[in-house]
């Protein structure tokens, strides 16, 4: 291995279907122990990423190591060092929980003498002892992600692909996952996530922003709020803030208004001058009770923000 | 190659057949059921063809004695008696009867006298084959009353006929030339070929369907040990169904077994494993249960129905069809079986056909596998 402390590394990273590009010119680079967050919407090409890092298919073009692995020439290598739960449920609905712990076991040749114990383990860490002979066709979405996250983690794997582990999950089970997630990385454990939810983002210790299977920004959620975020929020708390979207948007200095909540979140270059615009409108218009305040921005903000900036660069192109 | 892991998808496959009503219906009750139709269903044999009479010249003893020929031969079975064509044509119409024999009014007369007595023989030709072998029957009956007459007639004259031709035919093998002897063993390759490959076309393409293969390609398992884990619980299963076959065949149906039950197992483990591969090659070509199990019926059942020399003897094909059926492996398994359960045949004269099962379960393993590996890995 070049360097121990890379889990994962990939440069310019292509995957063709045919015509379509589904990712484009990928590079970044992961620490061993940390957590790292693959967000974007539906459809960036978050899924073929991590499906090429996990040896399932092949690059069209760039290269990579997972592991220390060759992503091309050391599929099988990789297979045997990663746990991988992909985004749709693909244990075996027709086999109980404890079946389909005992045959990945097999799959990754656990020893006989450590299986009951690594089992127990897995049903532990999972919290599935009260399903373990139901068969997984009965048993819930939130419990079956659980079970999946389980058998991922059988093989004691050092690093471990999720694909929206949380995606349709209840609440508890999301925190929940984190909770493991968190509990891996101290172990020294890779965990590579993708998600789109933003607020989970923030659990991450890095991240990398995708969009159309191009890399949009790469850093912590502190430098993505502040360094990489080149606009300024400000929250206005007002009655009936729905009525006054339209005229806070048109003013000059406010490049967007959305409603977050009941309250507006108007996203400008200049917070200060947009701050003043805001005060003279509303008071030309006899309203009293208001507020206005900077804010920092949220990980869904700067997400937003970004993919405006690149979506209004492609269409002057 | 890792026998934990071949011995882990074994496993699970075993329990997901055991927990599919369907598949288990499918590699238990199928096998019986097929046995069961063809062999009491589809037989070969025409005897007790129904025929009708119309005897005009009923008052002469001589023409009931005629008769009696036919009455008494297992080959015939006189359904009705009429007096008129409008009744013998409604019959054939209505497929009540398939022949009808019309003896004229002057029949006893005529032969009496020592003149031609003419006979008319009515057959439904809309069954030429069985038309054809009816209607041979009767001119058989005919002939040996024909000699008969003959040699009354020289007796009463004080002279002994000349011998004629004596042929003492034996028929080796199949003595009492039951056709449901010859149909059993090829509803047996024919079970085996299409309970293999409708099998494992779908215990893969399951997998495709259910979103499984998605887990298990991001696992360290190799192409051979997923195809090799797969094969072995339908291996079972395939002689799970040879066994209830030949045991139905001995006992139901009554076929002998004159050869060597442990040649029978070898040559079948290579007749198996070709079916099972190609039920794997269907799988790696299709990713949906629907389309597989298609395409393993057309594959499979059709052929080995229509072109193994089941029922339809292959010498008897265009020159074309013919080269096709050398492409089809049931076709030296039936004559492997053939020989093993009628004539006792060993490795000697069976090696030619071994040798072909022996290389049809090789190159489609070979194929399957590769085709595997490179639709997944």
């Amino acid at each position: 291995m070049p360097n121990d402390n890379i889990a994962v590394s990939v440069q310019s990273l292509v995957k063709k279907f045919g015509d379509f590009t589904a990712v484009n010119n990928v590079n970044f680079e992961v620490k061993q122990g940390e957590v790292f967050g693959f967000l974007g919407p539906n459809g960036a090409g978050k899924s073929t990423t991590i499906r090429m890092l996990c040896g399932i298919i092949s690059p069209t073009s760039g290269t990579g190591t997972v592991g220390g692995y060759d992503i091309v020439r050391e599929q099988h290598k990789i297979k045997e060092h990663i746990g991988y739960m992909s985004q749709k449920f693909s244990l075996y609905d027709d086999l109980t929980v404890e079946e389909n712990i005992d045959f990945y076991s097999g799959i990754y040749k656990i020893p006989r003498a450590e299986r009951k114990e690594r089992t127990e383990e897995v049903i532990r860490l999972a919290d599935i002892e009260g399903f373990r002979n139901r068969l997984t066709r009965t048993i819930s979405g939130g419990w079956k992600q659980r079970l999946a996250l389980g058998c991922a983690l059988l093989h004691h794997p050092k690093i471990i692909f999720l694909d929206e582990p949380t995606s349709g999950v209840d609440p508890i089970t999301r925190a929940n996952f984190w909770k493991i997630i968190k509990e891996l990385s101290d172990k020294g454990v890779t965990v590579f996530v993708t998600t789109h939810y933003m607020d989970e983002a923030e659990n991450c210790n890095r991240m990398v922003m995708i969009y159309h299977g191009e890399m949009i920004a790469m850093g912590t959620p502190e430098q993505m709020k502040t360094e990489i975020m080149k606009n300024e929020i400000l929250e206005v708390v007002m009655p009936s803030a729905e009525n006054w979207l339209d005229k806070i948007s048109g003013l000059a200095s406010v490049k967007e208004t959305a409603l977050f909540g009941v309250n507006l979140h108007v996203v400008t270059h200049d917070a200060q001058k947009a701050g003043l615009d805001i005060k003279n409108l509303l008071e030309a218009e006899g309203i009293k009770n208001y507020s206005i305040a900077k804010i920092k921005a949220s990980l869904e903000d700067v997400f937003v923000s970004l993919i405006e900036t690149y979506d209004e660069e492609h269409k002057e192109k | 190659m890792n026998f934990k892991r071949i011995w882990a998808i074994s496993s699970k496959e075993f329990i997901q057949i055991k927990r599919d009503p369907r598949s288990l219906a499918l590699a238990i009750v199928i096998p019986v059921l097929l046995l069961i139709i063809f062999g009491y269903g589809l037989s070969l044999d025409i005897d007790r063809v129904r025929t009708v009479v119309w005897n005009q010249d009923a008052s002469s003893e001589l023409t009931r004695n005629f008769l009696l020929n036919f009455k008494y031969s297992k080959y015939f079975k006189i359904t009705r008696y009429t007096d008129n064509y409008r009744d013998i044509e409604h019959m054939i119409d209505s497929g009540e009867v398939m022949m009808a024999l019309v003896i004229p009014k002057d029949f006893s007369h005529y032969l009496e006298s020592g003149k031609k007595a003419p006979l008319q023989l009515l057959v439904d030709g809309s069954d030429s084959n069985t038309a054809t072998i009816a209607a041979g029957y009767v001119r058989a009956v005919v002939a040996k009353y024909n000699v008969e007459l003959l040699t009354q007639a020289f007796a009463a004259h004080g002279y002994t006929l000349p011998k004629p031709v004596d042929m003492r035919s034996r028929i080796w093998f199949n003595p009492g030339l039951n056709s449901r002897w010859y149909i059993i063993p090829g509803v047996i390759a024919m079970i085996i070929m299409i309970i293999a490959a409708l099998l494992t076309s779908i215990c893969i393409s399951r997998e495709w369907e259910r979103g499984t293969m998605e887990q298990l390609i991001s696992t360290p398992v190799k192409p051979p040990e997923l195809v090799i884990g797969k094969f072995l619980p339908y291996f079972a299963i395939g002689f799970f169904d040879l066994f209830v076959a030949v045991v139905m065949a001995r006992t139901v149906f009554g076929v002998p077994f004159q050869g060597s039950y442990l040649l029978l197992i070898l040559l079948s483990v290579f007749f198996l494993t070709g079916a099972l591969s190609q039920g794997i090659l269907i799988s790696a070509s299709s990713k949906t249960q629907l389309l597989a199990s298609q395409l393993a019926t057309l594959t499979t059942f059709i052929p080995t129905m229509l072109l193994s020399g089941f029922i339809y003897p292959i010498f008897n094909m265009p020159q074309a069809v013919q080269a096709i059926t050398y492409l089809i492996p049931a076709r030296y398994y039936i004559v492997i079986l053939r020989g093993l359960f009628l004539k006792g045949n060993g490795m000697d004269v069976m090696w030619d056909e071994a040798l072909f099962l022996v290389l049809f379960a090789f190159l489609m393993f070979s194929i399957a596998i590769r085709k595997f590996k490179k639709k997944v890995f």
